[in-house]
């Protein structure tokens, strides 16, 4: 008996969730969000996990106090959302079963000021062409 | 008082308490009757006591045919309680440590599920034998009070164990507690009811394959 | 940071992108157990949560409780969380020392009369005040005048929260908590020996978010953080239910992993977040460490018998009953045998057998 073997029990019921959620988000289009933190891993339950999940095709990074990593999973609809502090320090980390994570979307709240952000651009690029 | 007092106090006074009137009536009674000491035999010896006595001890565990086919209900399900009751007794690990921290003495324990398994045939036996003495006519006529008290008493130390195992009263040290206390209610009726025949049946066995063996018949 | 402006304008001002804020609620959500589903909800609450006051009091204790909140593991979050709740008094912390942080204290109490939160670490001692006391203010004093204009009451660490060590037998200062004195104010127990850290900032931050007191316990501990039963959340456990369990600390169970129920670990009777939360940034917990866990979360925990002993063994150690109960009732049993195999002996002698004639009525 060893690690894994335990790793394997505990972290049964997490995979079938995380299964349900996609057969749910295929079906209905219902998204779900599991907080990693919130379970209780022991030594090597998380590094089975992100094995088990693999890599996919999409991998972003956001910079917005600290890092964040948003990477698709070998399954496509199973994201991994990781945040980081300012200092490096791990603060949070999710599995989203959505189509797109939310923290990719420009948020409503900016695009107000990115119009108008633009907008100065655009006429300070005019300004040096008329120059 | 808190769920936590309440564990302090049944792991703590209470159990020192039960146990030595526990001790204390085990031993009294049974002083008791070993020095009372039984009739002489003025007979002639036709054959050895020492041998026949305790071989009869080990001889009587094995169900008697007559009575299984007389009455198999409450000899099955007798079985089948006191077998369980020891085995959650004695191959629960947690009991095991108790055991062990006060006698200095241990052995290997058995994986929870099993003796959880057994627990619930145990409770099951239980609950068949009280609703058969309540329906038999003959053994309800024979009954008194004691007979259903000490069922329920047995029965409470399995369930209130059982309930602790398995978190279903919340919090845990109240669970743990009620356990701890039916144990202890347990302990100090022990000596002063038929409990007792947890040590006598061996001396009764002894003496009557004693007296038996003395005449050389068997016993 | 202005008194009057809210969580979300001070971000903002920080130059927190609404991706930034999100995370901020993502985190803090985490951090205060909340479900995923809540981050929209604490988004909105923290966008206009207002900036309490709070005053810290240490009694009887050893800073470990500090300690542990200053080495929380998410300095950025933690930080915004701190740096928005102002932290009028704190007696480790703050730089001001004698006639001027107690001036502190009572700027901050008459300024925000009726609406501060009070924070409490240590018990109190009431066998002598002199026992502790602080600018010749005996602590008794200094909590009830304190929580008379308070909100609501944290009580960090077991010993503010249970009493906790100076409370363990035999108490030599009759230690007490906050809850044995403070009857008429909402009281949040946040027990440990320290706390985990982010149960600590997870409340503050629900009490900050929300402005609420969370749901408590029959020990008034927060049910997010104290609902869960370490022995039901922790990976041994497969191990406790296949029976297989380390007996040291170093033999081949220990190596492997196994159950730490022999060893002392009180985890079936605590209720505590390590297993999730974990402690050091997450890193490990002393279960996992490899130590019981020795139950410092719930009252009393230092008179629960020895850390090493199993939990099924008794408080007290069963010789004394056992010999009690060997000596006496060994001793009456002969003494009461005897006395009825005297009266077997003599009944025996003064027999007198009953004869035919007799039963038939002509002797
Ligand atoms: S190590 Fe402690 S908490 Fe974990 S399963 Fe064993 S007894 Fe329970």
């Amino acid at each position: 008996m060893n690690t894994t073997d335990h790793a394997a029990v505990t972290l049964r019921p997490l995979l079938h969730e995380i299964h349900h959620a996609l057969q749910r988000l295929a079906q209905v289009g219902e998204e779900h969000t599991i907080d990693l933190e919130a379970l209780p891993f022991g030594p090597g339950d998380e590094a089975l996990l992100l094995e088990f999940l693999g890599s996919g095709e999409v991998a972003a990074q956001l910079h917005a106090l600290g890092e964040s990593r948003v990477l698709e999973s070998r399954f496509p609809g199973v994201w991994l959302v990781t945040h980081f502090s300012e200092e490096g320090v791990r603060l949070a980390q999710q599995l989203e079963i959505t189509r797109t994570p939310a923290l990719l979307r420009t948020p409503q709240e900016e695009l107000g000021v990115a119009v108008e952000q633009f907008a100065q651009a655009l006429r300070e690029q005019g300004g040096a062409d008329d120059v | 008082m808190t769920p936590m007092d309440f564990l302090q106090l049944v792991r703590g006074p209470l159990f020192d308490i039960a146990l030595t009137i526990f001790i204390f009536g085990v031993l009294l009674r049974l002083f008791e009757i070993i020095i009372l000491d039984r009739k002489r035999d003025l007979s002639e010896a036709r054959g050895g006591e020492f041998i026949a006595g305790s071989k009869t001890i080990f001889r009587r565990f094995k169900p008697d045919r007559e009575k299984l086919q007389h009455s198999p209900v409450p000899t099955i399900l007798g079985y089948i309680f006191h077998l369980g009751f020891f085995i959650c007794l004695l191959f629960f690990i947690p009991h095991i440590e108790l055991i062990h921290s006060a006698l200095g003495v241990s052995w290997p324990g058995l994986p929870n599920f099993l003796v959880d398994v057994v627990a619930l045939i145990t409770m099951g036996a239980l609950v068949g034998l009280f609703l058969y003495r309540l329906t038999n006519p003959l053994l309800r006529f024979l009954s008194s009070f004691q007979d259903y008290f000490l069922l329920v008493v047995v029965f409470l130390t399995l369930a209130t164990g059982y309930i602790a195992f398995h978190h279903i009263i919340e919090p845990y040290p109240l669970a743990l507690g009620l356990h701890l206390l039916s144990v202890e209610l347990l302990l100090v009726i022990f000596p002063f009811t038929k409990l007792m025949h947890t040590f006598t049946v061996f001396l009764g066995r002894y003496y009557n394959g004693a007296m038996a063996g003395r005449r050389g018949v068997q016993s | 940071m202005s008194a009057h402006i809210t969580l979300g304008e001070a971000l903002r001002r920080r130059g927190v992108s609404r991706r930034g804020f999100l995370k901020f609620c993502t985190a803090t959500a985490s951090m205060m157990a909340l479900p995923p589903t809540m981050v929209g909800a604490v988004a909105e609450a923290l966008e206009s949560a207002p900036r309490p006051s709070v005053i810290w009091l240490s009694f009887q204790e050893c800073t470990g409780c500090t300690e542990s909140l200053t080495r929380s593991h998410a300095p950025t979050v933690e930080g915004l969380i701190f740096d928005h709740i102002s932290l009028d008094y704190h007696h480790t912390l703050q730089a001001a020392s004698g006639d001027a942080a107690e001036e502190a204290r009572e700027e901050a109490m008459h300024a925000h009369w009726g609406n501060y939160l009070l924070v409490v670490d240590g018990s109190i001692p009431l066998a002598n005040p002199g026992y502790s006391t602080i600018a010749g203010m005996s602590n008794l004093d200094m909590l009830k005048e304190s929580a008379e204009g308070a909100a609501a009451i944290i009580a960090v660490g077991s010993c503010a929260a249970f009493g906790g060590l100076p409370k363990a037998k035999p108490n030599p200062t009759g230690a007490v908590s906050v809850a044995d004195i403070i009857k008429d104010k909402p009281i949040i127990n946040v027990p440990g020996c320290p706390p985990v850290p982010s149960v600590m900032t997870g409340v503050l931050a629900h009490y900050l978010t929300f402005g609420t007191i969370p749901e408590l316990d029959v020990y008034g501990r927060p049910k997010v953080f104290f609902g869960q039963n370490i022995h039901d959340r922790c990976y041994r456990r497969t191990f406790y239910d296949r029976g297989l369990f380390a007996k040291t600390f170093d033999d081949e169970g220990a190596r492997k992993g196994w159950c730490l129920y022999r060893l002392g670990c009180k985890g079936p009777t605590t209720y505590n977040a390590c297993a999730t939360m974990k402690w050091n940034q997450g890193a490990s917990w002393p279960i996992e460490a490899g130590h019981g866990c020795l139950g410092c979360s719930e009252p009393d925990f230092w008179d629960a018998g020895g850390f090493y002993r199993a939990l099924s063994i008794p408080i007290n150690d069963p010789a004394a009953a056992i010999g009690i109960g060997v000596v006496a009732g060994a001793a009456i049993g002969i003494a009461s045998g005897a006395m009825a195999h005297r009266k077997k002996v003599e009944a025996t002698h003064h027999r007198e057998p009953l004869k035919v004639e007799q039963l038939e009525g002509k002797a």
